[in-house]
């Protein structure tokens, strides 16, 4: 086994990418963005084991608050790290609004309500138009330079941050929460109170992705931009990658993403070229086939692979139980 | 138009569209009585068993209309059932002892393939289907079944399509009811939901049983889309996560697991959403309809008539 984790690498190696291949720089970026929306979500459902299917709801505050801070249209117009910091806040307060009265619920419960969370954000977020826009957004936005290594550089501290939590008092708690509640309660760990810190944890996370994706496009973004389908997209991610892992969650970016952006899009590119795609049939098309696939992989993934590409050691060892010694 | 007539209009509306929720609640609440699956799929079913009921419209063609409903009543609700049966033979199935994430997101894919092949479905080169063009676009569905007044009254509209829907599904549940109440395969199926293994003992194929529930469940989703489709007339391939999403809340609402339940959760959710449409503004009715899920969630988690569930050691 090689020292060098996978996280790591894939950092280093994002980190040449605009010298080699200033092509793919382009498309890194909404892989950064994703995986960082995907670690929020793999605080709740990989360490702690809460399922929740609407992260998009927070991304949608991040992008629209970080948006209300620093359009010229509205008073605050502060600059980007200020109104990134200010949104990790509100992100915060966000999962700790919905989670204080909901912690309590079981699993299936929590995650419906998150979904139903996600749905009533951005309804909401339609439906303010005095303040949102409605579906035009927010913008333009004023735009921060050297974006790709400003994306990095916080992926990179997001990682260093999960990997620590991960480590730390709090995330052994999480993890001892998701294996079993009733026996970690026994040992002595408050359950609502450390699955409160993982919702509100994770939230902010997920309101940071938002912002820097609005910082990104240069602005909110229109409400549809934030939902179901992103919750999922995330929730992939995660599973892909591997639950509760790091690496994993990040290699499950790539892989989700980049699967996304760019395989269905130089197929459908090189179809093109080649004129075998009528205008006028809709299963020519590679884009059309897109959420089979993806639906294929989850299914087969769950089948064949549980644990994700780059499990954690633990999930592993639990999905795959050694062979007791032979006697 | 005084209130009062206002008032009763909007019930009719709601009550229809109720028993439409309430099928569709069915299906989801049967499936997670017996397997706690949230059945995510369940709405993209609904939408496909629409697709093919427009499909056998536009291949009937001239046949008289009685003959062209009984068509629709039959084949539609074979095929979701026969569909629904085929993914958890084919995707489930394998997953029961795996942790409960599992079949979950596995349903989750489901979902997405079953959005696709509507997605494909809308792009056929049939007449009804526009010849293909646009396959993403809405596609209208013929009026089959009338649209006139049935009452004397000019200002309250109790229509052919609202009696259709109490003439469907009323019986539909009647019979559903007895099924699960008065038979060996009812008594089996209540007999797993309550205890997998002990069933299992008592010599019950828990499969067999599981897979029956399926084909049921994605029956009454079948029904539900040959009636939706004839009541709203327009169908499209995203429909099914927003009735998925009304059916679930339906059945939560309703107590999850409890048959009575989800009908009564659908009913509530039909006239929540019509008075909200009225009394609100049409555009905060979802916020409305998943307030309603969230606050039902938080401070009763049983639903109505839902048992109470303690976590086990």
């Amino acid at each position: 086994m090689t020292k060098l984790k996978f996280h790591w690498a894939f950092l280093l190696v994002a980190a040449i990418v605009p010298a080699v291949a200033p092509r793919f720089a382009d498309l890194m970026r909404p892989i950064f963005i994703m995986a960082i929306l995907a670690l929020g979500l793999n605080i709740l459902t990989g360490f702690t084991g809460i399922l929740n299917l609407g992260v998009a709801a927070f991304m949608g505050i991040g992008a629209y608050t970080y948006a209300i801070l620093t359009c010229d249209i509205y008073p605050f117009q502060l600059g980007f790290w200020g109104a990134t910091g200010a949104t990790v806040l509100i992100g915060l307060l966000a999962g700790l609004a919905l989670g204080l009265p909901t912690i309590r619920l079981r699993g299936d419960y929590l995650a419906i309500v998150t979904l139903g969370f996600g749905e009533i954000v951005q309804d909401s977020l339609k439906n303010m138009d005095v303040i949102t826009k409605g579906t035009q957004g927010i913008n333009p936005l004023p735009s921060p330079s050297h974006i790709y290594w400003l994306l990095l550089g916080f992926l990179a501290v997001v990682v260093l941050l999960n990997r620590n939590l991960q480590h730390s008092r709090i995330g052994r708690a999480w993890i001892a929460i998701r294996e079993d509640e009733l026996a970690a309660s026994c040992m002595g760990i408050n359950p609502m109170k450390t699955k409160l810190i993982a919702f509100s944890l994770g939230a902010a996370q997920c309101a940071l992705a938002g912002a820097l994706w609005a910082s990104y496009l240069g602005s909110s973004g229109e409400p549809g931009n934030y939902d179901f389908q992103v919750s999922i997209i995330a929730l992939c991610i995660v599973i892909v990658g591997g639950m509760g892992s790091i690496a994993g969650v990040l290699l499950g970016a790539l892989v989700v993403m980049g699967f996304n952006t760019i395989v269905l899009e130089t197929l459908t590119n090189f179809l093109k070229a080649h004129q075998l795609i009528a205008s006028n049939n809709v299963f020519t098309a590679p884009g059309n086939w897109k959420y089979m696939l993806f639906g294929l992989a989850l299914i087969l993934m769950m089948r064949f692979r549980p644990e994700g590409l780059l499990p954690s050691k633990q999930t592993k060892a639990e999905l795959h139980p050694p062979e007791p010694p032979a006697r | 138009m005084s209130g009062w007539e206002v008032f009763l209009q909007q019930l009719i509306i709601g009550l229809s569209n109720g028993m439409i929720i309430a099928l569709i609640a069915l299906g989801y609440t049967m499936v997670y009585g017996i397997i706690e699956l949230i059945n995510f799929a369940h709405g993209d079913l609904f939408m496909l068993g629409s697709f093919l009921a427009l499909t056998i419209v536009g291949a009937c063609g001239s046949l008289p209309v009685p003959l062209v409903l009984l068509l629709l009543l039959l084949l539609t609700p074979l095929f979701s059932g026969g569909l629904n049966w085929l993914v958890d033979r084919l995707a489930y199935r394998h997953l029961r002892a795996s942790t409960k994430l599992a079949p979950l997101v596995s349903a989750i894919g489901v979902s997405f393939i079953f959005l696709n092949i509507g997605l494909l479905w809308g792009g056929v080169p049939m007449n009804v289907f526009g010849l293909g063009k646009a396959a993403a676009a809405p596609k209208d569905f013929p009026v089959l079944v009338s649209n006139n007044n049935l009452l004397s009254s000019a200002n309250v509209q109790f229509t052919a399509k609202d009696a259709l829907v109490f003439v469907v599904t009323i019986p539909l549940m009647i019979a559903l009811t007895w099924f699960v109440k008065r038979t060996r395969a009812g008594k089996a199926m209540r007999a797993v939901a309550q205890d997998q293994t002990a069933a299992k003992l008592m010599g019950i194929n828990v499969d067999r049983v599981i897979g029956q529930t399926f084909l049921i469940g994605g029956g009454l989703a079948g029904v539900a889309s040959v009636v939706f489709s004839l009541y709203n007339n327009t169908i499209y391939f995203q429909m099914g996560y927003r009735a998925g999403m009304d059916a679930f809340t339906a059945a939560v609402l309703g107590g999850i697991g409890s048959l009575p339940g989800a009908v009564l959760g659908g009913l509530c959710i039909g006239l929540a959403r019509a008075c909200s449409d009225q009394y609100i503004a049409t555009r905060w009715t979802n916020v409305f309809v998943f307030s309603i899920l969230v606050l039902v969630l938080v401070f009763r988690p049983s639903g109505i008539l839902g048992s109470k569930h303690r976590e086990k050691v």
